[in-house]
């Protein structure tokens, strides 16, 4: 009995740091946003009171607030399938017995070390309009310049693109680990089979690393709405709000703004986003995944 | 509360001699943005040193904080969380907004001798109209600008146009670029006629323009704005028109940061920028260039811009006091004459142009002379009280009128509306 008291007093000290951590920095945060979210914004001379749902009602009417969630949702359908489809060619591209495979591996694995500030002042340069680097390719081939991050049409596509270029290496490695933990009889048995290359990666490696691909899905679905330093760094969410994403908005409206109730229930609107896509990934789609 | 602040500052006056006198260093620390090219940090910690060997009883930390945006964010999170850096350069347009958050003190308490009256009489009366309100003093001009054209000489020369000539009107000038601009026979172009950035500081261009169309973008209370005039949506016109119609104007959005870099590689044949921009080209300018005031519509003007000193409410006296003496120390005659040869901002006070430097450094370039020249006919930078979200609202319009997906009529009306909606609380 009382070792069996002990060993629980034990098991919660154990767990204490991370909790008391966790509380402070990510539970409490979220739980005081919902709270603020109901309040006015304090000012000195006027200060916080409660106001129902009148910030989410400021929210349906904000032309600015819908124009972010829908270029959010179009940045994250560019960046999720383009960032895992580019990882996974890389991943099982670099796991053969290729020449130079280091070389390769490490090539691919280069954007994720940057720091994201570095990435988009790079890719600023290569899209800057007459002497960019991209300028100087589509010049050389006679092609007419086009302004790449100045214009509506392009500019959300061409931060998309930054992002996929980031992301893709970091995922690659998870693909590769998770290759190489594939037993070697497999692809010995396939040959023999006489399998080609395509139907041993359809039906042997592809659902093996499904576990891995719902793992990458995950993060791929959280960056995709945690991602905004190259906003700020590339376009600061221009021109005219095209490439403003919903954390981006979060920000102005908190830190450029000071309106910190508003802010609170966008925030709450993003969290919310975020717990539904978490419920179906791990609630729904974990049932799916694993190969029997 | 005129008083109180009054009151405050007096009382502050009162306990900062003592504390200063009775040794102890008095420590505060210095937040300042850069909002141009140039060694601007190693030009400041200088300034600093040179404090501190005169002022052995005050310790300044002159901190880099980033773009005046970034600044403003720093400035007032620390604000909110109880210490905020005793004294900043920010924008003199977040005046209204600083006020709200009571984030900052009035002036007017340390100015106490005939000296200090005489040195804060003196500064250029256009660049006080956004340091005063209400018969307060809030901030003091330090970095301050105006817009003016640069333009490449040799360019000129090729486009077969007198070297020595600016664009004195805005027909001149859209005629001018039209012969500047540089096509193919596909159409496309190697150099534009002239850049006018849109990203920033896009409502800053756009107030020039709507200046020389003969109105003001708000009133001087900062609690009512006036984007929907005619002659606003005019010079939105003929902005966008240097686009999209005579196309001798990149298309799309151009970036602030990179303007000067264009101009320096030739890639334009002029520029509106900041002043502050004129060390940074003169010293990487592989060509001859000319400075000029602004082209006129129905008359000239630009409005003036850049950043005021603000110290915080929330310091001890001593620490404001100390802020105070630097702040004034910093914008000596002398010293603001050293700081517009460093980096091209206007001399702040008419003193700073009696200076021997300043005489010598005009007679051998005397196109560091045309911002102050201009500011005959400068007009106060647009600011009101949510200056940030009002600055937005324009910017973003203007934005979607470059980039074509609004006519500048509807995008100054929808400006408009959203300013109301904004500054209605503050009447």
């Amino acid at each position: 009995m009382k070792s069996r008291l002990s060993a629980a007093v034990h098991g919660w000290l154990l767990l204490l740091p991370a909790m008391a951590l966790l509380v402070a920095f990510t539970h409490w945060p979220a739980v005081a946003s919902l709270v603020e979210s109901f309040t006015s914004t304090p000012r000195p001379r006027r200060p916080s009171r409660f106001v129902g749902v009148a910030n989410y009602e400021q929210m349906l009417a904000d032309p600015v607030f819908w124009q972010s969630l829908v270029n959010n949702l179009r940045f994250a359908l560019g960046t999720i399938p383009l960032a895992i489809g580019l990882a996974l060619l890389m991943a099982v591209w670099v796991n053969d017995r290729i020449p130079g495979r280091t070389f390769a591996r490490m090539a691919y694995f280069t954007p994720t070390i940057l720091p994201m500030i570095a990435v988009a002042n790079i890719w600023l340069f290569f899209y800057t309009p007459q002497y960019g680097l991209l300028e100087q390719v589509t010049a050389a081939l006679g092609l007419p310049s086009h302004n790449w991050l100045g214009s509506r049409e392009t500019a959300l596509a061409a931060v998309t693109l930054v992002a996929v270029w980031k992301e893709a290496g970091f995922f690659m490695i998870f693909y590769l680990a998770a290759l190489q933990g594939i037993s070697p009889t497999l692809a010995e048995a396939a040959a023999l089979e006489g399998a080609s290359r395509w139907t041993f990666f359809r039906r042997v490696q592809f659902p093996l690393l499904m576990p891995t691909t719902l793992f990458v899905l995950i993060n791929a679905v959280i960056n995709a709405f945690r991602t905004v330093d190259h906003i700020i760094v590339m376009t600061r969410g221009g021109p005219d709000n095209a490439t403003s994403l919903l954390l981006f908005y979060v920000y102005q409206v908190g830190f450029n703004f000071w309106d910190t109730s508003y802010a609170a229930a966008l925030t709450v609107v993003l969290l919310v986003m975020l717990a539904v896509a978490a419920l179906v990934q791990y609630g729904w789609l974990e049932r799916r995944v694993h190969y029997r | 509360m005129d008083r109180r602040h009054f009151l405050a500052g007096s009382a502050a006056a009162a306990l900062a001699r003592p504390a200063l006198a009775q040794g102890g260093p008095t420590e505060f620390s210095f937040f300042y943005p850069v909002a141009v090219g140039g060694a601007i940090t190693r030009v400041i910690d200088s300034y600093a040193g040179d404090f501190a060997r005169e002022n052995p009883g005050i310790k300044v930390t002159p901190v880099y904080a980033g773009t005046y945006q970034e600044t403003l964010v720093k400035v007032l999170t620390a604000h909110k969380s109880g210490t905020p850096p005793t004294l900043s350069v920010l924008l003199s347009t977040d005046m209204f907004t600083l006020i709200d958050e009571e984030a900052i003190v009035p002036l007017d308490g340390f100015v106490k001798t005939d000296a200090d009256k005489t040195w804060l009489g003196d500064f250029f009366p256009a660049f006080m109209l956004n340091s005063q309100t209400a018969g307060q003093t809030w901030g003091l001009p330090f970095q301050r600008s105006t817009i003016v054209l640069y333009w490449n000489k040799a360019l000129f020369r090729q486009a077969g146009l007198d070297p020595e000539k600016p664009p004195a009107t805005w027909a001149e000038h859209a005629a001018f670029v039209e012969r500047l601009t540089k096509r193919d026979a596909a159409g496309n172009v190697s150099q534009w006629g002239t850049q006018i950035p849109s990203t920033g500081f896009g409502y800053w261009m756009l107030q020039a323009l709507a200046i020389e169309a003969g109105e003001v973008l708000a009133n001087q209370e900062g609690d009512r704005t006036f984007f929907d005039k005619p002659g606003v949506v005019e010079a939105l016109q003929y902005w966008v028109d240097l686009a999209q119609k005579s196309k001798v104007y990149p298309p799309g959005i151009v970036e602030w940061g990179t303007t000067p870099r264009d101009f320096l590689e030739g890639k334009t044949a002029m520029m509106w920028t900041t002043t502050g921009n004129l060390t940074n080209i003169r010293t990487n300018a592989r060509f001859d260039f000319g400075v000029a005031m602004l082209p006129a519509g129905k008359r000239r003007g630009s409005p003036t811009g850049g950043g005021n000193f603000s110290i915080a409410k929330k310091a001890t006296p001593a620490q404001q006091e100390a802020a105070f003496r630097f702040a004034r120390w910093m914008t000596q005659p002398e010293r603001a004459a050293r700081w517009s040869i460093d980096t091209g901002y206007v001399g702040v006070s008419r003193a700073a142009y009696g200076t021997a430097a300043m005489k010598d450094y005009l007679a051998g370039f005397p196109a560091a002379a045309v911002a102050r020249d201009q500011l005959e006919f400068a007009v106060a930078e647009l600011s009101t009280h949510e200056n940030q979200r009002v600055t937005k609202a324009l910017g973003d319009n203007i934005q979607a009128v470059l980039t074509g997906s609004k006519a500048p009529d509807r995008a100054m009306r929808d400006a408009q509306a959203e300013a109301e909606r904004i500054l209605r609380p503050y009447r």
